[in-house]
């Protein structure tokens, strides 16, 4: 009698291959439903943060992260430090040259350093995305707290209305407002902050509605705090500090929403030197000049990349500061 | 049976109340750009005084402004957009003929996008190896790169110098590769980052276990077991994946002079053509809540539980 062939691991085996899924320190699972209600809600594609490592600690990635990042701040305030060069001054005879000596990055269709270009085109960048993160913050904190706070009809409208905003896809959203404004960088930064509000907007009203039955506002209340007083001095400071990284991750996708508005031809006027806009003539020129289009790409790639390492790395501090809810 | 229809009704009704908002939103906008629309439709050329009182009335623009907003929602209703001032075309004639190449170019995308991302997730999930590590750099490196850039890159190494693709346009197989691409890598770095972090937080539930214990082989257990767990969050980035192949296909069609929606709305925003503006508006908006709507079915068929949290 053959007996039917039953995979029943041995234990030795099991012991001394431990499959790496088990190896890793359990309960992990458990640690994330168990997350103290009120802290900032993980992105979903953000990865699990790493155990048993000193949070302290300052990277070679996230240092040379931050100085570029600090570069980038410098080019924008004084650019006449970085590129000593005139972005506009018109050169034919040097025109669509390749990188050398005297021009870094080659020069464009007029005979223009590009690097120079790039330079200042750091000031416009960056405006945008600031900008356009400082009116997304402030108009999402605005709708959000009207929300949590004003009673359910009120929660009911606003949220409505987020919903059809939020039912534009972002960059078309965009689009359709720089067509009612008229294109310039003010008008720019306007567009990707109404486009990235909504998002914000939830997320301060769901934060603030939980923050609401914090023990120290119902402290306050029974204080004799007036509703005004709790939202502004309470609520609104704790529901604000978690999207403050949130909002240095999304100054990197607003430069780059920017920058693709002015390569449609949507951003600032012509010879203003913008990253989005000097590609947009870099393509018109790739068969005799490669320069063009690859450097200002270049700089808002590592631009934006420093910008997310060293928002992520300020992501995991700031949720590993709260180890078990003392918030 | 019955909580679901009557679900699905309420997120009907919901829908239409969100497509009129936006309807009236994009009308609302037309009311304050400014300059004369029958300026903008003359294209710049001075008309005669009673040219511009004919095209006047016949645009309906000497109403008071609720009469035309009524004229607007019925012609809504019976799916008439109006005409695009640039084309001399119905609008909606424009978008319907448009579309098919723009569906094209984002399901080639998309799919290429998923299966790339669900490789590299199921390759590096819950292993601290090397490989992980570059796979999260280039990630990073993805995420961070305008999409637009990596096309013109794409379109400089591949067309002009190595000459395997073409230039410009083309319906064939050959004219979507490069463009599919380029929307794809935006895609793959945010698809890899959340298909990993469902397939390790899955690879520690007990029905894994249980397959190992049953014998199945590590490749096994993560592409027959726990993959599909980690397809779930992916259903709720479905809102946010349209929007980006949206907006990613207005630029990739502007790069490479393809045929498609995403073109013909960035040429009307140039020419402000408002009319088809306004379309492709109401037509987005349509199409994005109806999709989350389809998602949030779907998402109650895969994970029953969810009836309790989606309303």
């Amino acid at each position: 009698m053959t007996t039917p062939k039953l995979a029943i691991p041995r234990p030795e085996a099991a012991d001394a291959e431990p499959s790496p899924a088990t190896r890793r320190p359990p309960g992990s699972a458990r640690r994330w439903l168990s997350r103290p209600p009120g802290r900032p809600r993980r992105l979903p594609w953000r990865r699990a943060g790493r155990s048993g490592r000193d949070n302290r600690r300052i990277g070679p990635g996230v240092a040379i992260s931050a100085l570029v990042v600090a570069l980038v701040c410098l080019a924008a305030i004084w650019p006449g430090l970085l590129a000593r060069a005139d972005p506009n001054a018109v050169e034919p005879v040097d025109a669509l040259l390749g990188p050398s000596g005297a021009h870094w990055f080659g020069t464009d269709q007029l005979g223009r350093d590009v690097y120079s270009r790039v330079v200042h085109g750091a000031r416009v960048s960056l405006f945008i995305g600031v900008g356009a993160t400082g009116i997304a913050l402030f108009l999402g904190c605005l709708v959000g707290m009207l929300a949590a706070t004003c009673g359910r009809l009120v929660d009911e409208i606003l949220m409505r209305i987020t919903d059809v905003l939020m039912s534009f896809p972002g960059l078309l959203l965009s689009l359709l407002v720089v067509a009612v404004l008229g294109p310039s960088s003010t008008n720019a930064a306007i567009a990707i902050g109404l486009s990235g509000a909504p998002g914000f907007a939830r997320l301060v009203r769901a934060e603030a509605l939980v923050i609401r039955q914090a023990g120290y506002v119902r402290t306050a209340v029974t204080f004799g705090a007036g509703r005004a007083r709790v939202h502004l001095r309470h609520v609104l400071p704790n529901a604000f500090a978690p999207l403050l990284v949130l909002a240095l991750l999304s100054v990197g996708a607003a430069i780059i929403a920017g920058s693709s508005l002015s390569f449609l031809g949507l951003g600032p006027r012509v010879p203003t030197a913008e990253w989005g806009s000097m590609l947009a003539q870099g393509k018109d020129f790739l068969t005799i000049s490669w320069a063009m289009a690859v450097f200002p790409g270049l700089a808002i790639t590592v631009t934006v990349i420093a910008i997310n390492i060293v928002g992520r790395d300020l992501q995991r501090r700031s949720e590993g500061r709260h180890p078990s809810g003392t918030f | 049976m019955t909580s679901t229809a009557r679900w699905l009704a309420r997120r009907l009704a919901l829908s239409v109340l969100v497509v009129v908002g936006a309807a009236t939103v994009a009308f609302g906008a037309l009311q304050v750009v400014p300059g004369d629309p029958v300026h903008v439709m003359m294209g710049g050329a001075a008309p005669s005084p009673e040219v511009y009182q004919q095209t006047r009335h016949e645009l309906g623009y000497d109403r008071p402004l609720p009469v035309r907003y009524g004229r607007f929602l019925g012609q809504l209703l019976r799916g008439d957009l109006g005409r695009s001032y640039q084309l001399h075309r119905p609008v909606a004639e424009v978008i319907g003929s448009q579309l098919w190449p723009t569906v094209q170019l984002a399901l080639a995308g998309f799919g290429l996008a998923f299966v790339v991302a669900a490789a590299l997730a199921v390759a590096t999930a819950g292993r601290r190896s090397g490989w992980r590590r570059l796979s999260s750099a280039a990630e990073l490196v993805m995420i961070s790169t305008p999409g637009f850039w990596v096309g013109v890159l794409l379109l400089t190494a591949f067309s002009f110098r190595l000459q395997l693709f073409p230039v410009a346009g083309g319906d064939s197989l050959d004219g979507l590769v490069l463009p599919a691409v380029t929307l794809a890598l935006g895609l793959i770095g945010v698809f890899a980052q959340v298909m990993r972090e469902g397939l390790e937080r899955a690879l520690e539930q007990p029905f894994v276990l249980s397959a190992r214990a049953r014998g199945s082989g590590e490749t096994a257990v993560r592409l027959r077991h726990a993959l599909r767990h980690a397809l779930i969050p992916m259903v709720t980035l479905a809102g946010w994946i349209v929007g980006t192949l949206l907006g990613g296909a207005v630029l990739v069609e502007t790069i490479f002079s393809r045929e498609g929606l995403g073109r013909i709305t960035a040429t009307a925003i140039a020419g402000r053509d408002l009319p088809l503006v306004t379309g492709v508006a109401v037509v987005a908006a349509t199409i994005f809540t109806l999709l989350n709507i389809a998602v949030d079915l779907l998402y109650r068929v895969i994970d029953p539980r969810m009836k309790e949290v989606i309303r």
